[in-house]
């Protein structure tokens, strides 16, 4: 690990922070599921992708695509994070001009690998660029975010068929399992269970973690590259609106913004935590 | 030459082309022996993906090859493809990736298997996707060169090609320029503007109008997006009168993408010949005489449109 816990953590209450901003100031998006996958991408982006504005668009670099496409903020607050876009870019989001389309546009920021937004996808695009690695004897690793509601989705099971007849090992899927959807409940909805058995009898190497827990995270990211000759699904449970009590696991906040209350509201609680963070950070020095 | 489908065409440039251009991969989804995309998959195993019954898988796969710098050209059946319309809108168009789309048995020519396994509708889905190219070659030659056309464009590309075997039609000292109409045969009275696998056809009627005293210039339309503008206008301007020939669905077709021109720029009376319908199984012969693609059908519509 190149960072320590406590500095990954400050790090993802950081991004909350600005996702809750960002959504606030474009006054639409989808929050739940920005929030749920933040530990997710901030431990991809740290300590295996380490995206920095140099490696953005180099050949060899590892891949992230974020087939879950709603969840956006996330992806530009990491971006921003990294020195890859500018900071105050950020709050450019879904208005217009912007590079920053609502749902990830390759054609506006080719950062974001792909365009996506339209469920189901990423993971055959991903899949492409592994295959590619695998032909050309690259070293990179293709990690691909899924979302749970997605996975009903049949282009996922297509790819979930064909990734393992190729082999491809350098190939991650982590799905974030935050358990609802627009409509309800993914259960409810329409069941996903269970995945785990499915996703191993289609042969992949399946790990089941809390994905708000970084070293159970990043325990994971390292099998991953272990293991060899098949590709890996992670099952990340995770909380929607994770880190704003009043979003947590309600999906009223699934696709609509914070208003300038309900904004300065979860900012306190997450401006709390980034404190308590620094100040556990400081008894640790 | 022997008449020649347009796929066996593409198969044997495909093969060539991979000994030269190593970025090229091939994609299939259990139609390799009709796209013909099996040569290739027999020479370089290591470059060909069977991707089953799964055709949306295959194209975001494709997109991803593309993203990561490979040339993959990804076949089915015309039909099967725009059937996952979504994946081509945002993984390939949307996402601009590299993707070269083959759609195979274009049209009512595929004869016996009927209409579910004809591409009728798909140059008006493919032409509505911006980044796009729509291109379908007349016979062998121009198709050869198109594929290497092809490889060397950056950006998305469908290829319509046809099942039935297509008589020559071009010389072979031809030189396929995209973007490019090719006047086949010079004529005052009328322009007949065709594509793909009526080509050869619409020639043949314009050698039967021009007994009639009618003098027919035809136009082979090989791109049909970015389509020739200029000629277009040129001919309306020239002939004054427009008819389009199709083996595909007059709706959103090649006759569609003539009449925006005009419209736009120099109005005159367009008669589109095409599918108005689906399709049905018969022969080839039987079905072109039927639906008036056949030499005879494509003159007595003519004759009508010019009384």
């Amino acid at each position: 690990m190149q960072n320590s816990l406590i500095d990954l953590k400050v790090i993802a209450t950081k991004i909350r922070i600005d996702i809750i901003k960002m959504l606030n100031k474009a006054g639409s998006g989808h929050p739940g599921g920005s929030l749920s996958c933040v530990e997710i991408l901030v431990a991809l982006f740290w300590e295996k992708i380490k995206r920095t504005p140099e490696n953005a668009l180099s050949p060899d670099r590892d891949r992230f695509i974020l087939s879950k496409g709603h969840g956006v903020p996330a992806l530009y607050a990491v971006l921003a994070h990294r020195g890859v876009i500018p900071y105050e870019e950020l709050f450019t989001l879904r208005k217009i001009n912007s590079r920053l389309q609502g749902h990830p546009s390759r054609l506006d920021l080719p950062y974001v690998e792909a365009s996506t937004g339209s469920l189901g996808q990423g993971l055959s695009i991903a899949q492409g660029i592994a295959l590619a690695g695998k032909i050309d004897g690259k070293k990179y690793r293709v990690y691909c975010l899924l979302g749970d509601g997605e996975m009903q989705e049949g282009q996922v099971w297509e790819a979930i068929m064909s990734a393992p007849k190729f082999k491809l090992d350098n190939l991650c899927a982590i799905v974030d399992y935050n358990k609802g959807q627009i409509d309800g409940y993914v259960k409810d909805v329409m069941n996903i269970e269970p995945l785990a058995d499915k996703l191993r009898a289609f042969n992949w190497n399946v790990i089941e973690i809390d994905g708000h827990d970084f070293e159970q995270i990043l325990s994971a990211l390292d099998e991953a590259e272990l293991v060899k000759g098949k590709p890996t699904f992670i099952i990340a449970h995770t909380v929607k609106g994770k880190g704003v009590s009043f979003m947590e696991d309600n999906h009223e906040w699934h696709g609509k913004a914070p208003n300038d209350e309900e904004t300065k509201l979860a900012l306190k609680e997450l401006e709390e935590e980034l404190n308590e963070l620094l100040s556990q950070k400081a008894e640790v020095k | 030459m022997p008449a020649k489908a347009t796929r066996v065409s593409f198969g044997e440039a495909l093969e060539e082309l991979g000994e030269k251009i190593r970025d090229i991969v091939v994609l299939d989804a259990d139609l390799s022996k009709s796209t013909m995309s099996i040569k290739f998959a027999k020479k370089f195993p290591d470059r060909f993906f069977e991707m089953g019954i799964a055709e949306q898988n295959m194209i975001g796969t494709a997109a991803g090859l593309a993203l990561a710098g490979k040339i993959p050209f990804a076949c089915s059946f015309a039909c099967f493809l725009i059937g996952r319309y979504e994946t081509i809108r945002m993984s390939v168009a949307y996402t601009n990736a590299n993707v070269k789309l083959v759609g195979t048995h274009a049209g009512i020519g595929i004869g016996e298997d009927g209409y579910s396994q004809m591409g009728l509708e798909d140059i008006a889905l493919m032409r509505a996707l911006p980044n796009f190219s729509v291109i379908q070659p007349c016979d062998d030659i121009e198709t050869k060169q198109a594929v290497e056309y092809i490889a060397l464009h950056q950006g998305p590309v469908f290829l319509r090609l046809t099942r039935q075997p297509l008589e020559d039609v071009n010389p072979p000292d031809y030189k396929f320029q995209f973007g490019k109409g090719v006047i086949l045969k010079d004529g005052k009275d009328v322009t007949i503007f065709a594509t793909g696998g009526v080509v050869f056809n619409s020639l043949l009627a314009g050698e039967k109008l021009e007994k009639d005293g009618i003098s027919a210039r035809v136009v082979n339309i090989h791109t049909i997006k970015p389509i020739d503008e200029e000629l277009i206008i040129k001919c309306a301007v020239e002939t004054g009168k427009i008819v389009t020939v199709e083996d595909h669905n007059i709706v959103g077709g090649l006759g569609s993408a003539v009449m925006e021109v005009l419209a736009e720029n120099y109005p005159v009376k367009v008669k589109r010949i095409g599918i108005k319908k689906f399709g049905e199984s018969g022969s080839p012969k039987e079905l072109y005489e039927k639906y008036g693609l056949d030499p005879e059908g494509i003159a007595k519509e003519v004759r009508e449109f010019l009384k």
